[in-house]
């Protein structure tokens, strides 16, 4: 006799321990497994977008650090570079070496959250994280001795910085250019060849190339998936064509290959750090041209490698005080678009891994 | 049957004393011990939630409680004292009956199964000829008060929790008992204090094999990570219990920490040659012994991450089954063929048959692919 069975419907999130913020999945499920699934968004909607046309060009800058708020840094930097295209300024030589030091820090600090909360959702009871939040309080305090902030910094402007990096600042930063190194090896020490973690992500989730292209992934995910692209690379920006460094790439796609591509990627922005430092020049930190208030009529698209991708700001002017429209080119936000290809057909204690491999902070999808 | 036999004996040095021919000895024995079982359970337990967050803490570079107390090792009667004072909610759509006995039902039979449990030699309730039987029998009934939240809290994130709780016990039984059957093989006896005398080595040495066998397939039978899938929170919240509040939920808590104290204290009884041991007294023995098996779980717990349901499965079916059986026919070829008891230099050969059919073994078996083909 057969049983008579039927899919159930199972809401993950919004408020769930591992959605990573308030994202809710409406999971069709026939057991355990994930039959049907659709993305539900919009819980943190905060209209920055509408926001950006009734603030002044730099008065946008601390709502950008709210986007994506583990890399306000990269936002800060992206933001003000689209707006210094369109006015035409030129930043100093210093002002764009501080600007990569401080976008590659944030990366190292997003991507240990991201690794750690990733190694949180396939189950390892908060060991990792507890660890990578201790490294990244290191980078956390060389941010708060440069703006004064901890999670929001506000520090770069149109056309510069708010204020020139602190004295102490170079010391702390080539400790931790030493420390950070030891760090990543024992991790990948304890991490790397770990039995249930090589079980549990090992070609789970695995986004096809041609997949990820046509969505236009971008950051970890794409590169991931074994398309070597990146803005650095492919457009460089600021002063990165003055670095030498490799775009590490996943053979195949898939949970394992998302959270090898950061570590590696934290290892490639130490070589860029090191090298930042080195070359690091002195002089003014600002442009001493006065702050442009009226931007000229036209419109402009400022990218950069954010720690999630592809960050982009779309910025119309009309020469008013405000941009007319500002849009925001989110990297998690099409990231996660690949999420239901991914995880139907897996277990929800899959999903819940795919989801963490995708990291993508709600504050930026939402926006 | 429980109570057919009693060896007035001794916990400790202080009921030493005590002569056989008490007055009223039968009562008086089993006044003595229900206290001591239930005591011990219940002070275990609050020690090894102290001991788990303190050990759990130093092992994630934190500090773990320390404000309660010195060290804070008030910390859990605090703890009791929120749950005690809690409000209780049952969900409005619940089986209220089902919702509310379900605790109980999970946290009784942990208790009952002290019952047998020597604290030193003779010290226990009850002497039962069929000790260990009684153990498995009893023990795996808590399962069905997981069962009865699961279903009676009216959540389906309890469901799937509820569901996987009778997968798990149901596969992971198998294994356990037979791992243990060949330890009874050795020792040629059921009692768990015939068991502990049995050992002059230690049995982990003896039977390397149905040790590993015994260790994951219990700590995954009472939900200990990495087979934790019954409250896996990153996934289904906290499984069975995520609609229990105030001092259900503290019962619900109790039986993972009576249940991984049961695990610690079978652990040292069949393997580790439980109360025995030089120079110190036998309950001292036993205590530590049972706090370091209690350590290996909590440094297991910190480092693993978790496996997956069907890998749960398979671990169950394709590894720890078979190299259980074959273990079993091993350990019955030695006793036969050593009718005086088994001699002590087998116990390299056992330690070398457990790491060949250990190596074969995986190299044989994968756990295999999770994807099932869904219709679009």
């Amino acid at each position: 006799m057969a049983i008579k069975t039927e899919p159930f419907l199972l809401n993950i999130g919004p408020q769930h321990p591992s959605t990573h913020g308030v994202f809710r999945m409406r999971a069709t499920m026939d057991g355990e497994v994930i039959v049907d699934m659709e993305p539900v968004f919009g819980y943190l909607h905060r209209g920055i977008e509408k926001l950006a046309e009734e603030r002044t060009y730099n008065g946008f800058v601390s709502l950008t650090d709210r986007l994506d708020y583990l890399s306000s840094m990269s936002n800060n930097f992206a933001y003000c570079m689209a707006v210094e295209k369109l006015a035409g300024i030129k930043v100093t030589e210093r002002c764009e070496y501080i600007r990569v030091i401080m976008a590659e820090l944030q990366r190292i600090a997003s991507h240990l959250i991201a690794v750690g909360a990733f190694l949180n959702d396939c189950g390892a009871f908060m060991t990792p994280i507890v660890y990578m939040i201790r490294e990244r309080e290191k980078i956390l305090d060389l941010f708060e001795m440069v703006s004064g902030q901890r999670l929001t910094y506000n520090y770069m402007r149109v056309g510069g910085l708010s204020q020139d990096i602190p004295e102490e600042f170079l010391p702390a930063l080539d400790k931790f250019l030493e420390q950070m190194p030891r760090w990543i090896d024992e991790y990948d020490q304890l991490l790397r060849q770990n039995e249930v973690l090589l079980a549990r992500s090992r070609g789970v989730g695995i986004l096809p190339k041609e997949t990820a292209i046509n969505i236009s992934a971008s950051g970890p995910v794409l590169r991931a998936s074994g398309v070597k692209w990146d803005i650095r690379k492919v457009d460089p920006y600021s002063v990165y064509d003055r670095f030498e460094f490799d775009i590490p790439t996943g053979a195949c796609g898939d949970c394992y290959d998302r959270y090898r591509v950061r570590v590696e990627e934290m290892r490639q922005s130490l070589r860029i750090l090191g090298q930042a430092r080195k070359q690091l020049p002195g002089g003014e930190f600002q442009t001493p041209v006065v702050q442009p208030v009226h931007l000229p009529v036209g419109e402009v698209y400022g990218h950069i490698e954010s720690t999630r991708g592809e960050l982009g700001f779309y910025i119309v002017s009309d020469n008013s005080i405000a941009p007319y429209r500002c849009h925001i080119r989110a990297p998690s936000f099409l990231n996660l678009t690949a999420l239901r290809d991914m995880v139907v057909g897996w277990k929800i204690a899959d999903a819940i891994l795919i989801f963490g491999s995708i990291d993508i902070v709600m504050g930026e999808i939402d926006r | 049957m429980m109570l057919e036999s009693y060896a007035l004996s001794s916990i400790g040095s202080a009921l030493k004393p005590l002569p056989a021919d008490w007055p009223g000895g039968f009562w008086w024995h089993w006044l003595v011990f229900t206290i001591i079982a239930i005591l011990f359970v219940l002070l275990m337990v609050l020690f090894f939630t102290y001991f788990e967050r303190r050990a759990m803490g130093r092992l994630q570079a934190r500090l773990g409680p320390n404000r309660c107390g010195p060290f804070g090792v008030i910390q859990p009667i605090m703890d009791a004292i929120k749950a005690l004072t809690k409000e209780d909610i049952v969900p409005y759509n619940a089986d209220k009956v089902v919702h509310w006995l379900a605790p109980a039902v999970a946290f009784v039979p942990v208790l009952l199964v002290f019952v047998v449990v020597p604290f030193s030699n003779g010290a226990m309730l009850a002497d039962l000829n069929v000790g260990i039987l009684f153990v498995v029998a009893i023990s795996s009934l808590s399962a069905l008060g997981i069962v009865m939240a699961g279903w009676g809290s009216n959540n389906k994130y309890s469901l799937i929790s509820a569901m996987r709780a009778v997968a798990a016990v149901v596969s992971y039984e198998i294994p356990v008992v037979l791992s243990i059957a060949s330890v009874v093989l050795l020792a040629g006896s059921m009692s768990l204090n015939d068991i502990v005398l049995a050992q002059n080595i230690p049995f982990i040495l003896m039977q390397p094999l149905a040790f590993l066998i015994f260790f994951i397939g219990a700590s995954a039978e009472i939900n200990r990570s990495p087979f934790d899938l019954l409250e896996a929170d990153s996934e289904i919240v906290a499984g069975f219990h995520t609609e229990y509040s105030g001092m259900k939920f503290a019962l619900f808590y109790l039986v993972e920490y009576a249940e991984a104290l049961l695990l610690s204290v079978l652990i040292t009884t069949l393997f580790l040659s439980g109360w025995r041991g030089p120079l110190l007294p036998p309950w001292l023995w036993f205590l530590i012994k049972v706090v370091a098996v209690f350590f290996v779980l909590v440094w297991v717990r910190t480092t693993l991450p978790r496996a997956r349901i069907d890998q749960l499965m398979a671990l169950a079916w394709k590894f720890l089954f078979p190299l259980s059986v074959i273990n079993l026919v091993i350990t019955a070829i030695e006793v036969l063929a050593w009718p005086g008891g088994v001699p002590w230099p087998m116990l390299f050969v056992n330690i070398g048959i457990m790491a060949v059919l250990i190596v074969s073994w995986s190299r044989l078996f994968k756990f295999g692919w999770g994807r099932v083909k869904v219709e679009a």
